[in-house]
């Protein structure tokens, strides 16, 4: 079964690199997804501020990194990346190019994608709150800060959670774009095993396949995770969402 | 800023525009025509063709298009049976390769969206079609199709716009559309952010462009739910 050699764990198996790969994927999206978060959080924020300059800034954002090819944007920032990184290094005075990390560059470029698709889900989020809640807390006296952990966070939190299931899909699947820099995550490690075993079939079905294998986990993650959050809601609501 | 730069840039860019175009127009036109048989097959009410349509629809949207393009692209000319048949000649080109694979993922996103379209409709429309009559082709042309489609427009325009965005990877398959033709002018001029800035302008202005025939559509499609103008009223 030369099939079976090729995918084991043997000498001229692929299966210990694939799986390595695989748990590469895994971090790369995780990484893009935290780095999404933080810009998200940012952006939604700017966007809800009713600041003319902050909202308009916040737009250019979720326009630009929703409407531009995600290829494009991982070019500029791996492509640019590296030549800023090369400038700072002439400028201390080391000669040569410098190239940025792979997997900061890859992970910094989804995770602005990321963060694009994030800020819109933040942002209904917050907006789904009802009013009431709100100037409720006001009127027993907490404050922004006391107000923000105690009622914006946690609901925020629970209305977000389907569309973060979706951004994860989303980034998951942006993440196989990585592969151009050269991060052995996935997709790479996939073409790489097909280019030198000349078993190009064989090797993006099994890549295909476990990809298929995390989008499927990770909906079952986020299935549990919105019941969860939503335990201690009526069941009707919970039918609904 | 370098005007000479970014101006010879974007006539460099410009001109791979109708190739991106193609892409995008064939690839939104056969995954349309694929995705009607595919929601058509999911909501038959045949166990093997719903189990067939729901399958496709966990494949194509549950890996990345990438891979899907380099199985086709790499993968189907492996097999003796396709090199010596008769579509080798299509499928060898990599402009096909990137349609095909375009066409068979968007199909499969286009299907859902399709199919949440169909369950908005009212089963009470339905009813009263049956009722005055209607039946089988007659009751989806004139009833179930122009409700579901309308319902389902704006989630298929962000899928469409999506696709423009998806037509970038044709460049990782050697087809030179604007991302291939920008990605080539970094490597070759390391002007980085010129480069990008003029292929951003290119891809914002073609998705502006969608969403506003998308939502002309929809305007000229949902008349009945405007309240007539005041002028139309007759006292």
């Amino acid at each position: 079964m030369a099939t079976l050699e090729l995918l084991g764990f043997g000498q001229n198996g692929w299966g210990a690199l694939l799986l390595v790969a695989t748990l590469m994927t895994l971090a790369v999206t995780a990484t893009a997804l935290l780095i999404g978060a933080v810009l998200g959080t940012l952006v939604a924020t700017a966007k809800l501020s009713g600041n003319v300059l902050l909202v308009g800034l916040g737009n250019v954002y979720t326009t630009v990194f929703r409407g531009v090819p995600e290829l494009l944007i991982i070019y500029l920032i791996y492509f640019g990346g590296s030549s800023a990184v090369t400038a700072v290094g002439q400028w201390l005075g080391y000669e040569g190019f410098l190239g940025l990390p792979s997997f900061a560059a890859g992970a910094l470029a989804v995770g602005i994608i990321s963060g694009s698709y994030q800020a819109e889900v933040y942002r209904g989020a917050y907006l789904a709150i009802a009013k009431g809640e709100l100037e409720a807390a006001s009127a027993i006296g907490m404050n922004r800060t006391l107000r923000l952990r105690r009622v914006v966070m946690p609901q925020v939190l629970r209305y977000a959670i389907p569309g973060l299931g979706n951004v994860w899909q989303l980034t998951l699947k942006d993440s196989a774009l990585i592969s151009v820099t050269g991060l052995a995550e996935l997709m790479r490690t996939s073409q790489v095993a097909a280019g030198s075993t000349r078993q190009y079939f064989l090797f993006y079905i099994v890549g295909g396949v476990l990809y298929l294998l995390l989008t499927s986990f990770s909906d079952r993650v986020f299935n549990r995770a919105e019941r969860r959050a939503n335990r201690s809601m009526p069941a009707a609501a919970m039918g609904q969402a | 800023m370098d005007i000479a730069f970014l101006s010879s840039a974007m006539v460099t860019l410009l001109k791979a525009v109708p190739m991106t175009l193609l892409l995008f127009s064939l690839s939104v036109f056969f995954g349309g025509l694929l995705a009607l048989v595919i929601v058509t097959m999911r909501v038959s009410g045949n166990r093997i063709l719903s189990g067939f349509a729901k399958g496709y629809i966990f494949v194509f949207r549950g890996s990345p298009l990438l891979i899907q393009m380099f199985l086709v692209f790499y993968g189907l000319g492996q097999f003796g049976v396709i090199r010596y048949s008769f579509l080798w000649p299509f499928l060898r080109e990599p402009v096909v390769c990137a349609v095909l694979s375009l066409a068979l993922c968007t199909a499969g996103y286009s299907a859902e969206i399709f199919r949440s379209g169909i369950r908005a409709v009212s089963p009470k429309e339905i009813e009263a079609a049956r009722a005055i009559g209607m039946s089988g082709f007659l009751l989806v042309r004139r009833i179930i199709a122009p409700i579901a489609f309308r319902h389902a427009l704006p989630a298929y325009s962000t899928e469409i716009v999506l696709m423009m965005k998806s037509t970038a990877l044709a460049s990782l398959v050697t087809v030179w559309e604007v991302t291939g033709v920008a990605q080539r002018l970094i490597s070759q001029t390391y002007r980085t952010m010129e480069v990008f800035l003029c292929a951003a302008v290119i891809y914002l202005v073609l998705n502006f462009l969608i969403l506003q025939a998308m939502a002309l559509l929809e305007h000229s499609l949902s008349k009945h739910r405007r309240a007539a103008p005041p002028s139309a009223v007759k006292a």
